[in-house]
């Protein structure tokens, strides 16, 4: 029988990258995410498994830490709250340029600026757009639950590896402060230094005579080797939305209306559904899972079937925007948001889809 | 069953513990159980609550409006929570230090003495457990047995020889609760 | 009969006196003329040829002139962003403490940009090695002020001399970071004659072998020239830099393990 505990978000992916082999972490403390750090510091990671955890003197340093730990072919991470992942963009974006594989996690707080210490989804833009500069994506993984919360931390250095890309998990101070139960599994040993040279041959190991030295490097001054670079990069995001798209539908076979919600605003929704089955209304929810890529054939194919997709996020309306472009004029979509730090209740987000679709249909259809 | 609870006082009243221990009780017993707390520098003296869902099914939203039991240890708390009650649910408060008593008419309230109890005990760590005996008095949703293998799984082992304690607090609590507004 | 040698005729073992160093690759320099990093580069990879240690190196590259180093050292290599070498050596030596790591930054990027990284790493005492090239200016970009101009130096920023009064002063941060106790070995050395070379040879040495030790991290500053930067030939740059950088930036240990 595996191993269950009742476990906050934040210290649900800590134990879980600990599981999941991870070699080193580096972060700097901030709410609502600073339980990671603190977690990792007293599980003793160096004598259960040897993981390095470093506290460093910023949020740039730790991710320029990361950078140094995932060029040598470890299994590295960092993690923060919003204005902390604003100072990580440089790296971020080094690390999209240098294809460096890494784990990231952001537990969004409202901005902007200091903003406030209360869950947020306003950060979807940063993560799923390329937050720093350059043509680059992450794959973005939003955790709906805090079983999720320890499942993306295998899947992530997982993803992270096979593409090597970046993957950063989305989280906000909802999934990382509430507590539910979770399922532990087993240790994943961490890759020795052998494997490493092994699995990894681009990695900076330490040049042997019988390969060529290896650079990790961002630069080319070369503007057609350059666009080549850049190409192979979009080559590589193409084939990451091509195949590594992860959604669930919840009451979706039989939907008249839809909500398009990720992370704490779908458990919302999905009670909303609840409610609204009660009252009769055909109500459905699509959560993507990968914010990138993002679910868009999912939506094209429920454009179809529905007459009206409200997506619910905390943020001024940020997701709606892929919303739109995926189902691309075929039905209405609306957006509801609460900023701020304020988290929607069950029955306002029905209330929404209902104003916004159904009473308005009455309205039309009596005139 | 899906039971959906506020717990909701000072910080220091042990209002977060007490949901943790209900919720790692809960998930002993084989349920679905979510905890979400308010958290940040309001907790350092100024209010926290937090929200419990313990169900059969999976929990869908940890985030309420409504809830089918408050209960409220302080007046703040009164002010925001008596509202979001479910018609029909229950209402659990301590007087102590109460100057509005509830004043609703569809609900079931109930009144616990855990600050003078817990006082007249010596021990102040158990208002919380007395309080969460009134509640497992109205809700016996959970097993003695269970209740314990929470206490286990919640308090750090260190902690683990005052379990008894708490044990006989939340008898004390099932004992004391009182019912001062009955709905018909 | 030719009138004059070939080159395979000249390289003969007995008349070798200079050769290239194993551990730099074929690629011409792309520094100016004159400018010391050439010889920085030469001795130590020389030093990481003579110790064996090119299987067990990672070094990380900085933004500035150097940026293109691992396109001269014959080593696995990372390039930093600006100023982050010291954060990123962090990452691979907590994570490959056998391994032997080191960065080479200028002074832009290690007191400027990286000031906190450099303190920090310096501070904690990271069992990482920083080659420090000093120039006084930004040589990549163009002349720039830097953060170790001189008073009253005149640079692309500073048209009209470096005033303390509204530009600041510059920074000993060699100095600075010699007085916190996660140093180990400081020095500052010069590579601009052949005697300061052999100086600085040995303090780049010691910087290496100490790592092992682990003990903190060792820090070998090189004050060096450019002549492009400060608009002189490389002659007249090394003899201002011997009358005006030197008396500023004194050579010499700064820090010996006791």
């Amino acid at each position: 029988m595996k191993e269950i505990r009742l476990m906050k978000g934040n210290e649900a992916i800590a134990e879980g990258v600990i599981r999941a082999g991870c070699d080193g972490y580096f972060g700097y403390p901030i709410t609502p995410q600073s339980e990671v750090l603190e977690y990792l510091m007293a599980n003793k990671t160096k004598e259960r498994t040897g993981m390095i955890v470093l506290q460093a003197e910023s949020e740039i340093a730790s991710i320029h830490m990361v950078y140094g730990g995932a060029a040598s072919g470890k299994r590295v991470m960092t993690s923060s709250s919003s204005p902390g992942i604003s100072l990580m963009q440089e790296g971020i974006s080094f690390m999209a340029g240098t294809e460096l594989p890494c784990l990231l996690l952001n537990v969004v707080r409202g901005g902007p600026g200091l903003g406030t210490i209360q869950p947020s989804q306003s950060d979807y833009f940063q993560a799923v757009k390329g937050g720093g500069h350059g043509d680059y994506k992450m794959i973005v993984l939003a955790p709906a639950s805090v079983q999720e919360m320890y499942d993306f931390a295998k899947l992530g250095f997982e993803l992270a590896f096979k593409h090597r890309i970046q993957v950063m998990v989305l989280s906000d101070g909802a999934i990382g402060q509430m507590m539910e139960k979770v399922e532990l599994d087993e240790q994943v040993p961490r890759w020795t230094d052998e494997e490493i040279v092994k699995l990894h041959p681009w990695s900076t190991t330490g040049k042997t005579p019988d390969r060529e030295r290896n650079i990790i490097t961002s630069l080319d001054l070369n503007p057609v080797k350059q666009e080549i670079i850049n190409r192979n990069l979009q080559k590589k995001f193409k084939h990451i939305e091509e195949t590594e798209v992860r959604f669930e539908r919840i009451m979706c076979d039989d939907a008249e209306y839809l909500f398009v919600a990720y992370g704490s605003s779908a458990r919302i929704c999905q009670k909303a559904v609840s409610l609204g089955r009660a009252k009769g209304i055909k109500v459905g929810l699509l959560r993507p899972i990968t914010l990138f890529p993002y679910p868009s054939k999912e939506l094209e194919k429920l454009a179809k079937q529905v007459k009206g997709m409200l997506s619910v996020e905390m943020s001024a309306g940020q997701m709606v925007e892929d919303v739109r472009l995926s189902v691309n004029g075929a039905v209405p979509v609306e957006h509801y948001g609460r900023l701020g730090g304020i988290i929607p209740a069950p029955d306002e987000v029905l209330n929404v889809l209902e104003e916004k679709f159904i009473k308005e249909n009455l309205l039309c259809k009596t005139h | 069953m899906t039971e959906e609870i506020i717990i909701a006082g000072f910080g220091g009243q042990g209002v977060l513990s007490m949901g943790k221990i209900l919720a790692y009780s809960g998930m002993m017993q084989n349920k679905e159980v979510s905890w979400f707390p308010s958290y940040g520098p309001e907790m350092r003296g100024g209010t926290a609550n937090v929200t419990v869902i313990i169900s059969d099914e999976r929990i869908s939203s940890p985030i309420l409006n409504w809830f089918d039991t408050a209960i409220i240890l302080n007046q703040q708390s009164m002010d925001k929570f008596e509202n979001s009650v479910k018609k029909g649910g229950i209402l659990i408060y301590d007087p102590n230090g109460i100057t509005r008593h509830p004043v609703r008419t569809n609900i079931n309230i109930y009144t616990i003495n855990a600050a003078d109890e817990s006082a007249r005990m010596g021990s102040a760590k158990v208002f919380n457990m007395i309080i969460l005996g009134a509640f497992l008095k109205l809700k016996p949703l959970i097993g003695a047995e269970y209740m314990r293998k929470g206490l286990e799984k919640s308090l750090p082992a260190r902690h683990h020889d005052m379990i008894p304690e708490n044990e006989k607090a939340i008898d004390i609590g099932k004992s004391l609760v009182k019912q001062t507004y009955t709905l018909n | 009969m030719q009138d004059t040698l070939t080159d395979a005729q000249i390289c003969q073992p007995e008349n070798m006196v200079y050769c290239r160093t194993a551990l730099m690759t074929q690629a011409p320099l792309s520094y100016c003329p004159g400018c010391g990093h050439g010889t920085a580069h030469r001795l130590i990879m020389e030093v990481i040829e003579e110790m064996k240690m090119q299987a067990n190196t990672i070094g990380v590259a900085p933004v500035g002139c150097s940026v293109l180093a691992y396109d001269f050292l014959d080593i696995d290599m990372q390039q930093a962003a600006h100023g982050r070498a010291p954060a990123v050596a962090t990452g691979i030596k907590r994570l490959y403490p056998d391994k032997f790591v080191f960065t080479y930054q200028g002074d832009g990027d290690l007191a400027a940009i990286g000031t906190g990284e450099t303190i920090h790493a310096c501070n904690r005492g990271e069992n990482i090695t920083i080659f420090f090239v000093n120039n006084g200016i930004y040589g990549m970009t163009g002349g720039q002020m830097a953060p170790t101009t001189l008073p009253g130096m005149k640079t692309a920023t500073s048209p009209f001399g470096r005033d303390t009064e509204t530009m600041g002063h510059p920074l000993k941060i060699t100095e600075l970071i010699a007085n916190l106790p996660g140093t180990y070995f400081v020095s500052r050395q010069s590579v601009h004659t052949p005697a300061n070379v052999r100086k600085a040879k040995k303090a780049i040495e010691k910087a290496i072998q100490y790592q092992k030790l682990n003990k903190g991290l060792n820090f070998v500053e090189i004050v060096s020239n450019c002549n492009s930067g400060w608009k002189m030939t490389p002659l007249e740059s090394n003899k201002w830099m011997e009358e005006n950088m030197f008396p500023f930036y004194p050579l010499g240990d700064i820090k010996v393990p006791k």
